[in-house]
């Protein structure tokens, strides 16, 4: 019997700058909290077949990191893991442990609590091959920079639609109370801001954030129970290019493409233009919106700018893109940028996104890359209907 | 059956493990995979997803080391991804293997551990002290040994245990790991050279710990209808278990692994086993101390608390005895690359209930076997049960 | 399709020893990571090193099982609900378990051994034990459920952390 996945219950802490009053523990209790309530109000001593947390060490400054997780989760001596990849492949993970059968309600777990380290782009750095790439020196992001070069050229996007990406994500992230880097700005401000790692300028790049997400997945039966408003995952996929950038195709997401290739297949997709509503996508840097646009289909190749100069990825637009405000406007958040991207998709669908709710959303697409230096992503279909 | 698609692994890898490897991570991740690879007689292009494990990045030197890995483990363009939980890794990352192909979602699925603890300076046992919290334990320079002899010393003194009983283990291990061609420490060594060996940490002296090591394995698995056309052997995933406790070890009495028992009867449950101590023929549980050899066989139910000391003195745990116990030579003989021993324990399993175990094959033919891992702050335990 | 029997494969990987890496026989790349972190404490770790400063311990706890928690936290993890309240623990305890190392952090040899302890402080629930070290006492005659007591720093030395407790002795 094939069981349908559904996610059943969101909890969230919010994304701000810093967060000193509490630790990293005491924010994972808060979002577990609100989830389980979320979720018809689950008990994780009871009702939870599996935990899947996502984190990785050095992001956090402790060693195997899993070890500090269970207790906040309420996951002391129950049957929790760690995948050390973004919170969507944790979603994935969740997604297939469902799917065979064994496991009925399963949480899913990542958070950022950047304002820790203290010397980020050192780590950033620390995750280049230490013998091709990183005795070249200097800050990493200019693997970024070298790709949005690439990018351009290949499609004809200019850097002008880049910079409206970023005006667009920062002023949508003021109509989201989970967000902390709204902002009004323009397409000058973005153009004029000190050069980083051209052509990436400082207002390309997503500023990092803390907070934290959890979510409740469910089988078909154990969500009919659970809450009146489950929200399917149609399909999911996850992809990793080759490891060595200096064997990538630059010019395009082709971890995103693949992805997206087996999240529509398995949810029945064949025209994406067509059937899917709105998508939240990895914008850590501003081109990459107008990247994934093409990589998941959604426009043909070298279009994505132009759809952007005309409005079509507004809230109000006819293909609205990271009407949260994306990573760009929430907040860049390691592993929880992924289940954030999910974390939207879920309002959106519910018709609980307030101020950026958009109209008539039925089908979403969450999208999201593990930034510098790797060539992995994910993709989620989401939908309020099961088929 | 349990799982939406029945899995069974069709092929097994394993590199060498050593102090010191001249390869890479993700060169030892290529020639264990592609050695489980040929074992099934399959290409990459027949692999439809990557289930990887490893252990701390701070071996390595590597942040995010899963995605330094990808293409060693044959996942280029490929969905690819990394379980990590400590020492349980190994045994973890074939359960993890397990649900790719169960959900239905893969008809096959590369499983690969590997660690490259080597490149660590001065020492890789210095790059523990960051698993420690950093404001209850490691402001006292605690070290891994620490915890482990506190572990020991209060396993002992609960059953009344004497070191010579445990040093057995590490006897019995190191001389049946003269069988495995891959092993770094096979030795015949005393129970006297046990008790004379340094003492680290009391309880725990030099010859009761295993050694930090370089190496990597790897196994393929394949859903029932694919798997019986690889092979006429396939060796069936029956049962997968895992648990972790709570971070809060010091509130804990360390005597008994409560969380290994939690993970074994999960898969105990899956695989239909009531008598684990009748049902299992063989089993490879995590040595990486001689006593944690009986503290998991207490913690799998394969004998009663306190009494896994009696059972490896009456020779019960010896290859040609009722229950053998790491007929590989374990962690202690074999070599500890943290998650790539593990999964050695998988492979061993497979090899011998396929009957291909050679010098260390178990007589009787055994019909099911289980391996289980170990790691955090004595908190995890991952279980897999196997079947022919 | 090929399928190698076990014995006849070779094993891979080549093995090379420590003075092959220090004589430069084997390239080897070298590289120092700079990871800092500053990790925030939160409430129940604020406070807790605070009253550390003050030569106190203090436990939080739960109304649903009871429990007196050290380390302090603001959720019970067996009942998973925030936690209810704070009391003082006394400074006194009981040896849970202990080992005593010969070699230091960096693999050296040590002098005198190092008495580490797990102790179960007194007014906490049963069990309750923080790890710390122990002198004044021969380590042969240290003894499991031996009654222990904190030797505090002088106040002026003390900053907010475990270590502001020097050690335990025998009581």
């Amino acid at each position: 019997m094939t069981e349908e996945v559904a996610i059943v219950g969101v909890g969230c802490t919010g994304f701000k700058p810093v967060t000193p009053d509490v630790s990293y523990k005491e924010l994972m209790f808060e979002a577990a909290t609100r989830a389980y309530q979320d979720a018809g109000n689950i008990n994780p001593r009871k009702d939870v077949d599996a935990f899947v947390t996502c984190a990785e060490d050095y992001w956090e400054g402790h060693s195997i990191f899993d070890e500090f997780v269970p207790d906040q989760l309420g996951a002391a001596l129950r049957h929790l893991f760690t995948v050390s990849s973004d919170g969507m492949i944790g979603l994935a993970t969740a997604y297939m442990l469902i799917k065979t059968g064994e496991f009925n309600t399963v949480v899913v777990e990542a958070h950022s609590k950047l304002s820790d380290v203290i010397t980020f782009t050192d780590i950033v750095n620390f995750a280049l091959d230490p013998i091709f790439n990183r005795p070249l020196g200097g800050h990493p992001h200019y693997i970024a920079g070298l790709e949005m070069t690439r990018f351009l050229h290949e499609t004809g996007n200019t850097r002008e639609q880049c910079a409206q990406v970023v005006v667009k994500n920062r002023k949508n992230a003021l109509g989201n109370p989970y967000a902390a880097h709204g902002t009004h700005i323009t397409v000058e401000d973005v153009l004029r801001s000190e050069p980083y790692f051209h052509p990436l300028n400082r207002l390309d790049i997503s500023p990092v954030a803390d907070g934290g997400i959890v979510m409740v997945l469910a089988s078909e039966n154990a969500a009919q129970k659970l809450t009146d408003k489950p929200i399917w995952v149609r399909g999911i996929g996850w992809n990793s290019d080759t490891s060595w950038p200096e064997s990538r195709e630059w010019g395009r997401a082709v971890y995103a493409e693949l992805a997206a290739d087996m999240a529509y297949k398995t949810a029945g997709i064949r025209n994406p233009r067509k059937e899917v509503d709105f998508a939240e996508v990895d914008d850590s840097f501003s081109f990459k919106e107008l990247q994934h646009l093409e990589a998941l289909k959604l426009c043909g190749r070298g279009e994505a700018g132009k759809l952007t100069e005309q409005g079509e990825t507004e809230i109000d637009g006819a293909l609205p893109i990271n009407a949260s405000g994306g990573l760009l406007g929430i907040g860049y958040a390691i592993e929880a940028s992924g289940l954030h991207r999910v974390l939207e998709t879920v309002l959106q669908l519910r018709g609980e996104a307030g101020k950026h709710q958009i109209c008539d959303a039925k089908t979403g697409v969450a999208q999201i890359w593990r930034g510098v230096p790797t060539a992995t992503g994910a993709v989620a279909v989401l939908g309020t209907e099961v088929r | 059956m349990f799982g939406k698609k029945r899995v069974a692994v069709v092929g097994a890898g394993l590199t060498l493990f050593r102090r010191y490897m001249k390869e890479t991570g993700r060169e030892m991740c290529y020639e264990a995979a592609k050695m489980a690879l040929d074992s099934a007689g399959l290409r990459l292009k027949d692999i439809e997803s990557v289930a990887y494990g490893s252990a701390p990045d701070a071996f390595d030197g590597i942040h995010m080391k899963g995605e330094n890995m990808t293409d060693g483990s044959g996942a280029w363009r490929k969905p690819f991804s990394r379980v990590y939980v400590g020492g349980g890794t190994g045994v973890f990352t074939a359960d993890a293997g397990w649900w790719h192909v169960a959900s239905g979602l893969f008809d096959t699925c590369l499983v690969v551990a590997e660690e490259k603890m080597s490149p660590c300076q001065p020492h890789p046992a210095q790059a523990f002290t960051t698993i420690f919290d950093p404001i209850m334990d490691r402001p006292h320079g605690t070290t891994l040994i620490w915890i482990f002899s506190l572990e020991m010393h209060r396993y002992m003194h609960v059953h009344g245990i004497k070191k010579e009983q445990i040093a057995l283990v590490s006897v019995k291990n190191k001389r049946n790991a003269l069988d495995h061609p891959c092993a770094q420490l096979g030795a015949k060594i005393t129970v006297e050279d046990v008790l004379n060996s340094e003492i680290m940490c009391w309880p725990v002296q030099r010859l009761d710990i295993s050694p930090t090591s370089d190496g990597a394995a790897a196994i393929v698995l394949a859903s029932e209808d694919v798997a019986k056309k690889i092979t006429d052997n396939p060796v069936w995933i029956d049962g997968v278990g895992w648990c972790i406790d709570s971070t809060y070890w010091t509130n804990r009495d360390l005597y008994y692994p409560d969380y290994v028992e939690c993970a074994a009867r999960m898969a105990y449950k899956m695989a239909g086993i009531k008598n684990p101590p009748k049902e299992i023929d063989v089993a490879e549980p995590y040595d990486p101390f001689d006593y944690k050899e009986l503290h998991h066989m207490e913690g799998l139910l394969l004998c009663k608390k306190g009494e896994a000391p009696k059972l490896t003195e009456e020779g019960v745990t010896q290859r040609d005895g009722d229950l053998p116990i790491n007929p590989s030579g374990g962690l202690l003989g074999v070599g500890n690359p943290i998650a790539a021993a593990g999964l050695m324990k998988v492979c061993e399993i497979f090899w011998q209930l396929r009957g291909e175990a050679g010098k260390r094959q178990v007589p009787g033919d055994p019909r099911t076997g289980l391996a289980q891992a170990w790691g955090d702050l004595m908190q995890y335990g991952s279980v897999i049960v196997m079947r022919r | 399709m090929s399928k190698k029997k076990i014995e006849e494969c070779k094993w891979a990987g080549e093995e090379v020893k420590s003075a092959d890496i220090r004589e430069g026989k084997v390239l080897t790349v070298g590289y120092r990571p700079k990871a800092k972190y500053v990790w925030s404490t939160g409430i129940a770790m604020s406070r807790f090193l605070k009253e550390l400063k003050n030569g106190k311990i203090i436990a939080s706890t739960c109304n649903k099982c009871g429990r007196i928690m050290v380390p302090p936290r603001m959720f019970c993890e067996q009942c998973f609900k925030p936690t209810d309240g704070w009391t003082y623990v006394k400074d006194t305890a009981t040896i849970n378990t202990y080992s005593v190392s010969f070699i230091g952090g960096d693999a050296s040899r040590l002098k005198e051994p190092i008495i580490v302890v797990v102790v179960d402080l007194d007014g906490a629930s049963p069990g309750m034990g923080i790890l710390h070290t122990m002198r004044e006492i021969d380590w042969k005659k240290v003894k499991f459920g031996m009654k222990v007591k904190a030797v505090w720093k002088p106040e002026k030395e003390r900053t907010g952390a475990i270590t502001d407790i020097k050690y335990f002795k025998p009581l």
